[in-house]
């Protein structure tokens, strides 16, 4: 296999790219870009609807029962008619409601999750944007969703949504800290933080990916990268800040119609962001899993990039859906020691023992 | 720098589509008319009692302020994480990795220590 290029001069290479590239060789870079964002935008809209139904679904199997199975072949159209339920539902604003904030924060998480997509390589040359900064990126761009949720809580004007907020907040803000530093670990071992560089460096059979390549800790660091961003995430078992028996609908208490869509839309998409990130850094992104036999690798690398890319991204989602049924709700103080006392001196350890091994060489 | 361009294009684009969908909802959306009940804080059908902007747990401030550290302190790690692999098969030019792992081993031994402070005053206890 040759090794993919490192460096091109537009991210977008495919037949569209080329016709804009030979009709408008002046502005190509700024259509392609475009195209690309566009194209993005649809894919945006399109997943949480798809996976709103393969959580419910899951969720349905794995209680022996069907889910839906009325609107559309097995369902298949039962989030689109919520949604467009909801787009026709009044907005509701309480009173007392600050109303410039409540209505900004809304449109927070779900700008930022888009954002955090625009990096993410969905191919070699599928990708809107490739900062060389990119890990940087992540981790202070997913930041703006835990603004929006304590904006709304704050703007809300009800004691369960301030309530909720600052605990989705208190919770986000303390995994984000793991989160930044499994994601260093990696940027330590490959050298680069651009998450296409990152792919490009995991090169070869499935033993190269970050997971199996770093010995012993790259197992850990994948472990911890799910907890915590199962945590960040708010989901179950970490779905205090949800807590239906405690504090009704949390941040997004008073929130209705397109405005409760929007926090809804923002949550899905970002699973799907950091199961996407977790493919990047650890499950080799949008390389074939090769196994070092010749015909076989042939055969897997005749499939696109984009293929393997969703293929493992949605194996990651479907862990996740399996913990929300797997493991029971944790409490707070749980939550805070989990964090602050087991994650985070665990994760400065995987950090320091990573520069160990890297400086005597075992890692290369 | 190109991919900086297009990421701002994306922050306008993104912010035009989520916005516009919020605004297209508004205009379609059915209104019923206002009443007091409607515009009622929810509180389990109860009427409210006092403001919601109430006080709450100072430990929230705490740990926002043991965040602000430990994510700076990622920030700051970051650019020593970048080049510790160049500096270890040496095509970083002239920096030691001796002194890099000092340096780097000190930093991260003081935030360290900063963490096993805060255990042993027991901020990091949530009750």
């Amino acid at each position: 296999m040759n090794p993919l290029q490192t460096n091109t001069l537009y991210p977008v290479q495919n037949s569209i790219g080329d016709m804009v590239r030979e009709i408008f060789p002046a502005s190509a870079v700024y259509i392609n870009g475009f195209i690309t964002i566009i194209s993005l935008l649809m894919l945006v809209s399109l997943l949480p609807v798809f996976l709103i139904w393969l959580e419910r679904k899951v969720a349905a199997h794995f209680q022996a029962r069907l889910g839906p199975m009325r609107v559309g072949y097995h369902g298949l159209l039962q989030s689109t008619a919520d949604g467009l339920k909801l787009i026709f539902k009044e907005i509701l604003k309480p009173e007392g409601a600050d109303t410039f904030v409540f209505f900004l924060a809304p449109i927070l998480p779900a700008t930022a999750t888009f954002l955090v997509m625009t990096i993410l390589p969905f191919d070699h040359h599928m990708q809107v944007a490739d900062p060389a900064g990119g890990v940087i990126y992540v981790i202070g761009i997913s930041g703006l969703s835990i603004l929006g949720i304590l904006l709304a809580g704050w703007a809300s004007n009800n004691k369960y949504s301030l309530l909720g907020a600052m605990r989705s907040g208190a919770q986000m803000i303390s995994f984000e800290i793991s989160l930044a530093l499994i994601m260093l670990l990696i940027v330590m071992v490959t050298g680069t933080a651009s998450l296409r560089e990152i792919v490009l460096s995991q090169q070869g059979t499935i033993l190269d990916w970050w997971i199996f390549k770093l010995p012993v800790l790259g197992s850990i660091a994948f472990i911890m990268y799910m907890i915590s961003s199962t945590a960040e995430l708010n989901r179950a078992p970490f779905d205090i800040s949800e807590a239906e028996s405690e504090l009704t609908g949390g941040f997004a208490t008073e929130y209705s119609g397109i405005s409760f869509a929007m926090f809804f839309f923002a949550e899905f998409v970002n699973m799907f962001v950091s199961a996407g990130i977790a493919t990047t850094l650890f499950f080799g992104g949008f390389l074939a899993p090769q196994i070092g036999i010749g015909f076989l690798d042939s055969v897997l690398d005749f499939l696109p990039g984009f293929f393997w890319f969703f293929l493992k991204t949605f194996l990651i989602i479907f862990l996740y859906m399996w913990f929300r049924w797997t493991f029971p709700r944790l409490r707070v103080d749980q939550l805070m020691y989990l964090e602050w006392k087991m994650l985070l001196p665990a994760n400065i350890l995987l950090l320091m023992v990573g520069g160990v091994f890297l400086a005597l060489g075992w890692i290369l | 720098m190109e991919s900086y361009t297009m990421i701002g294009f994306s922050v306008f684009l993104g912010a035009i589509f989520v916005g516009g969908a919020i605004l297209i909802s508004k205009m379609l959306a059915f209104r019923s008319p206002a009443g007091q009940r409607k515009v009622q804080p929810y509180e389990c059908s109860e009427d409210p009692i006092g403001g919601a902007r109430i006080r709450f747990k100072v430990a929230f401030y705490i740990f926002a302020l043991l965040f602000l550290l430990f994510d700076i302190e990622s920030l700051f790690l970051f650019p020593c994480m970048k080049i510790f692999k160049a500096v270890v098969t040496q095509q970083a030019g002239n920096i030691s990795l001796s002194v890099l792992f000092t340096e780097l081993f000190v930093f991260v031994f003081i935030l360290f220590f900063g963490l096993v402070y805060a255990w042993r005053k027991g901020v990091l206890t949530w009750e």
